[in-house]
C-alpha cells in the first residue's frame, strides 16, 4: 500500500484538495443560485404541476366522498341502479357541494368521460336544498324541541359515546358545521342543522343508533332520495352515469393519458374511442410529420446561404447576415400575418399567377389554412435557426480542405460531397435539432395559417388549457409530446451522438 | 523560339492582379527542368503564393501563359493538372484516417482496390508512417502529420509537386530533419518540386535553384552558393543571410573591380555589380564571415578601415562581434571558434579589410 501523500501542514492531501475546491464550487453555486432559483419557481415548478394533472383526479373523491365509499359494493353487472344506501351518502354530499359550488365542477370533469353529466349536476345542484326530507326534521323538532338547538346539538357532538352511536349524523355534522363557517359564515352554535343532518340522524336511529333524547319516529314515512333523484332527472338511475363515477373515483387515473392516444376507459377494459372520435393520434403523426418536412424545407433552403456566408468576403457576408437575422428583429405575429397576405386566395401570390396566366381564376391555389400554409410560414420563420449553426460551423471548415481535394484530382462535386459535407454535418445535426424541437411545439403561426388541417399537437393543448378548460387531458398531451421529444433525441443521439453537434467554434 | 523551350514548368510573361488596380505579380519569366527542386523565397506579400497559386490552378493569370509540359494549362481546371500539393496547415481530411486520406486521391482517379492499397502501403512507407494508417490526423503530431501529407501529395506519383510553407508549423529541429528528408525524397523520386518559403536558410538548403520574390518580381533567379557569395542587387544581399552594408559612391571602376568613397570619406575595393558609371550611389555589401581584421591574411595593397570594438558576442560555434566602423555601429563581423583565434575585447581598436572579390557594389 502506498504511503498517503500528505499536504504541507500535514493534512491528507485529499482532504486538503476537497477543501481547495469546495470553496470554488460554493462560490460557483452562489453564482448561479438566483438564476436557479428563478428557473426553479417560475419554470420548472409549473411544469411539473401541469405533468402532474394528467394522472391527477381527486376531485371525484373530494367532492363525493361519501358516495365514492358507498359505490364500492355496487355491481355494475346487475344492470340496476345503486341502492337507497348510495343515493342518501349522495345526497349528503350533494348539498355540501352544492354549498360550495364544486358540483358544476364535478360536473365538467364527469362530462368529458360522459357527456350529459355536466347538466345532470348542475340541474341537483340546484334541486337537492328543497327534498322532502324536511319531514325528518319537522319530526325530530317535534319530538323533542332540544333537536331545535344548536347549542345542544354542538354538546352531542362533542360526546365521543354519542358519535359512536350515530356515526353517520357525526359526519354530516362535522362537515355542516365546517361548511356553516367556511361558506355561510355563521357560527354553528347559532344554526339549527340542515335537512341533510336529520336525514342521517333519521338513518341512524333506524341502523339501531341510540338517539340523545329518544323520540317516537314510528309514524314518519321514509322519503327514497333514489326517488327524489330520479325526480330531478330521470339519468341518475342510468347505470352509465354511476359506472362512470365509480370507474373515475380513484385519486389517480389513466384516463386522460388513454384519451390522449384515442383511448377510453369503459368498465370492460381499455378500448378505442369510436372513430369519430379519434384525433390525437392523427394529431400527433401529422405534428411530427409536419415538424419532419419543415426540418427538411430549412436544410435545403438553409444550406447554401450558410456556405455563401461562410464563403464570402467579409462585407458581403454581414449584409447577407442581417438579411438573414432580419426576420429574428419583427415581430413573429407580423411575419405571420404577412404570409397571409401573400398566401391566401386572392392574395398576392395567386394574383400573380394568375396574372401571369399559370393558374386560371378559377383555380386559384390554396396556399393557406391548411398544411402548405403552415409549412411554408414555419419554414421561414425557423430558417434563421438552421443557418445559423450551419454558419458557425462552416467558418470553421477552412479553405484549404477543399483546395486539397481538388488538387488530389477530385471534381467540385467530389471535393464537396467527400471532403466539405461531412465536415458540415455537426452544423446539420445541430440545426435539425433546434428546428425540429421548435417546430413540434410551435403554437402561433399554425394557429393563424394552418385552418383546420394544418393544425398542431400544440394547438389542441392549448385549445384545452384556454377553452375546454380540460387541464387533465391538455398536461397528458403535453406529457406525450415532452415524452416524444427526449425519445427522439435520444435515438438522435444513438445514432448520429450528440458530441457530433456544434452550434459553432 | 522563347527561353522556356524545352523546359517542364514555364511562366512566360505572367501577371496577376486582384483588384485591377495593382499588380501582385508583375511579368513573371521562370522556366524549370524536370526533376528540379525550385524554391521560392520572399518577405510576405511578395508575390510567391500567388505564383504557386497560379500553376497549382487555384488563382488564374491575368496576363500571360503558364505552361507545363509544353502545355499551356491556364484553362485547365485544378483537379486535371495532376500536380501534387503539400498545404501550410496540411489540410488532411479530419474526418477520414490516415489510410482513408492517402487513397482518396486514388479513388477518384478510379484506381481498383488492390492497386490502391498497395501504393497506399508503399506512401506510408516512405515516409516511415507505415504503423499509423488507422489513425486520425488529429491523433497525430504536427511532424507526422506533415510527413502524412507529402506522402498523399506524392501517392499518386505526379511529376510536380508543390509545397506551400510546409514546415512553418514545426519547431526548429523537427524541420531540419523534414528539410533532408523532403529533399531525398524528392531527388530519390526524381519529381520537380517548386517550394514557397520565407525562411531563407530553408531555401538554401534544400534547393537546386532559388527564385527570390519582392515587389512581385523575381529580384535573382540562382543556385544557393550563388545566391548567397554573388546577390545581384541590395534587396538580395540583404535579404538572403547577415550582410554588412556600407554607402558611397562609385570613384573609379577598373575592369572587374571599382573603388568606392564611402560617405565617410574612406575608400574601400569592390566588384561594380549593378553599377555603371563612376559617381552612382552605391551600396556595398560584405558578408561578416568574409571580413578579416588580421593584416597578415590581406593583400598588401588592400584598402583598409579602422574600426573599433563593441561588443563580443560568445555563440559557441562562432563569435559574433559588432564594430563601429565608417560611421555605422552595425557592421558586424563572424569568426570561427578555433584554438588560435582571437577574441576581441570592446575598447579595442583594430584594422579590418576584406578581399575584393568579397565585397560588391550593389544598387543604391
Amino acid at each position: 500500500m502506498a504511503e498517503q501523500m500528505l499536504a504541507a501542514d500535514g493534512r491528507p492531501l485529499k482532504a486538503s484538495l476537497n477543501r481547495a475546491l469546495r470553496r470554488q464550487k460554493l462560490r460557483a453555486l452562489a453564482l448561479i443560485a438566483p438564476l436557479l432559483l428563478f428557473i426553479l419557481i417560475s419554470f420548472v415548478m409549473p411544469i411539473a404541476d401541469m405533468l402532474f394533472r394528467s394522472v391527477e383526479n381527486e376531485i371525484v373523491s373530494n367532492t363525493l366522498p361519501r358516495t365514492v365509499v358507498a359505490l364500492e359494493e355496487w355491481d355494475a353487472d346487475t344492470g340496476e341502479a345503486p341502492s337507497e344506501e348510495v343515493f342518501s351518502a349522495l345526497y349528503t354530499d350533494m348539498t355540501l357541494a352544492a354549498e360550495y359550488k364544486t358540483h358544476t365542477r364535478l360536473g365538467s370533469r364527469l362530462n368529458y368521460e360522459s357527456t350529459g353529466i355536466s347538466s345532470l349536476f348542475r340541474k341537483s345542484g340546484r334541486r337537492v336544498g328543497r327534498f322532502d326530507t324536511d319531514i325528518y326534521t319537522d319530526a325530530f323538532t317535534a319530538g323533542d324541541p332540544a333537536y331545535g338547538d344548536p347549542a345542544r346539538w354542538a354538546n352531542w357532538m362533542d360526546d365521543g359515546a354519542i358519535r359512536t352511536q350515530l356515526p353517520k349524523t357525526a359526519s354530516a355534522y362535522d362537515d355542516w358545521a365546517r361548511m356553516i363557517v367556511e361558506v355561510e359564515g355563521d357560527d354553528p352554535l347559532e344554526e339549527e342543522p340542515w335537512d341533510f343532518v336529520f336525514t342521517a340522524l333519521y338513518e341512524d336511529a333506524n341502523a339501531g343508533g341510540v338517539l340523545p333524547i329518544a323520540v317516537d319516529l314510528s309514524g314518519v314515512e321514509p322519503v327514497s332520495l333514489r326517488a327524489q333523484f330520479s325526480d330531478v332527472d330521470d339519468d341518475w338511475l342510468d347505470v352509465d352515469v354511476w359506472q362512470t363515477i365509480k370507474l373515475y373515483a380513484p385519486e389517480y387515473t389513466s384516463g386522460y393519458f388513454l384519451n390522449s392516444v384515442d383511448l377510453m376507459k369503459t368498465p370492460e377494459g381499455v378500448e378505442a374511442r369510436p372513430e369519430n372520435e379519434q384525433i390525437y393520434i392523427t394529431l400527433f403523426i401529422r405534428t411530427l410529420i409536419m415538424s419532419l418536412s419543415i426540418m427538411g424545407m430549412c436544410v435545403l433552403l438553409g444550406y447554401p446561404i450558410a456556405w455563401l456566408l461562410a464563403n464570402l468576403p467579409d462585407r458581403t457576408a454581414n449584409l447577407l447576415m442581417i438579411l438573414v437575422l432580419l426576420p429574428f428583429w419583427t415581430s413573429l405575429l407580423v411575419r405571420t400575418s404577412a404570409w397571409k397576405v401573400l398566401l391566401q386566395q386572392q392574395g398576392v401570390i395567386n394574383d400573380v399567377l394568375v396574372w401571369i396566366g399559370l393558374v386560371s381564376d378559377g383555380n386559384r391555389l390554396e396556399l393557406i389554412n391548411n398544411q402548405t400554409g403552415t409549412i411554408i410560414a414555419m419554414t421561414h420563420i425557423l430558417l434563421p435557426f438552421m443557418i445559423l449553426p450551419l454558419y458557425s460551423v462552416m467558418k470553421t471548415i477552412p479553405p484549404s480542405y477543399l483546395r486539397a481535394a481538388k488538387s488530389l484530382g477530385a471534381t467540385n462535386w467530389t471535393a464537396f460531397w467527400r471532403v466539405y459535407f461531412p465536415q458540415s454535418v455537426p452544423g446539420i445535426g445541430a440545426g435539425c435539432i433546434l428546428v425540429f424541437i421548435l417546430a413540434i411545439g410551435y403554437y402561433i403561426t399554425p394557429e393563424l395559417v394552418g385552418g383546420t388541417k394544418g393544425v398542431f399537437i400544440s394547438n389542441r393543448i392549448a385549445y384545452h388549457i384556454s377553452s375546454s378548460l380540460n387541464w387533465g387531458l391538455a398536461a397528458a398531451l403535453g406529457t406525450i409530446l415532452l415524452a416524444v421529444v427526449l425519445i427522439l433525441y435520444w435515438v438522435y443521439d444513438r445514432i448520429v451522438g450528440i458530441d457530433n453537434v456544434k452550434l459553432g467554434g | 523560339m522563347t527561353a522556356t523551350d524545352g523546359a517542364f514548368v514555364a511562366f512566360e510573361r505572367v501577371q496577376k492582379s486582384y483588384d485591377g488596380e495593382n499588380l501582385v505579380v508583375k511579368d513573371l519569366n521562370l522556366s524549370m527542368p524536370k526533376g528540379e527542386f525550385l524554391t521560392m523565397l520572399g518577405p510576405s506579400g511578395s508575390g510567391k503564393t500567388t505564383c504557386l497559386m497560379m500553376l497549382a490552378g487555384f488563382e488564374t493569370a491575368t496576363h500571360g501563359d503558364i505552361l507545363l509540359d509544353g502545355v499551356s494549362i491556364n484553362n485547365i481546371p485544378p483537379h486535371k493538372r495532376g500536380i501534387g500539393m503539400v498545404f501550410q496547415n496540411y489540410a488532411l481530411f479530419p474526418h477520414m484516417s490516415v489510410a482513408e486520406n492517402l487513397s482518396f486521391p486514388l479513388e477518384v482517379r478510379k484506381i481498383g482496390k488492390s492497386d490502391r492499397e498497395a501504393k497506399v502501403k508503399r506512401a506510408l512507407d516512405m515516409v516511415q508512417m507505415g504503423s499509423f494508417a488507422g489513425r486520425r490526423p488529429a491523433q497525430l503530431s504536427g511532424g507526422q502529420q506533415q510527413r502524412i501529407a507529402l506522402a498523399r501529395a506524392l501517392v499518386f506519383e505526379p511529376e510536380l509537386v508543390l509545397m506551400d510553407e510546409p514546415l512553418g508549423a514545426l519547431d526548429k529541429q523537427l524541420r531540419e530533419t523534414l528539410q533532408f528528408e523532403i529533399t531525398n525524397l524528392a531527388h530519390e523520386l526524381g519529381i520537380t518540386t517548386v517550394y514557397v518559403t520565407h525562411d531563407q536558410t530553408e531555401a538554401l538548403t534544400m534547393s537546386d535553384r532559388v527564385a527570390v520574390f519582392d515587389d512581385g518580381r523575381i529580384q535573382q533567379l540562382a543556385p544557393p552558393d550563388e545566391l548567397y557569395e554573388k546577390p545581384e542587387n541590395s534587396f538580395v544581399a540583404q535579404f538572403i543571410g547577415e550582410n554588412n552594408t556600407l554607402e558611397g559612391v562609385v570613384e573609379e571602376i577598373k575592369g572587374n573591380t571599382c573603388i568606392v568613397k564611402l560617405d565617410s570619406g574612406d575608400i574601400i575595393d569592390a566588384v561594380p555589380v549593378n553599377v555603371d558609371n563612376v559617381g552612382d550611389r552605391t551600396k556595398v555589401s560584405i558578408r561578416p564571415e568574409r571580413v578579416e581584421f588580421d593584416r597578415n591574411r590581406l593583400h598588401d595593397d588592400a584598402h583598409t578601415l579602422k574600426a573599433e570594438v563593441l561588443e563580443f558576442i560568445y555563440m559557441g560555434d562562432i563569435f559574433r562581434t559588432r564594430l563601429r566602423v565608417a560611421g555605422t555601429d552595425e557592421f558586424v563581423i563572424k569568426t570561427r571558434n578555433a584554438p588560435d583565434q582571437k577574441r576581441l575585447k570592446p575598447g579595442e581598436m583594430i584594422e579590418i579589410g576584406w578581399m575584393a572579390e568579397d565585397c560588391r557594389a550593389l544598387d543604391a
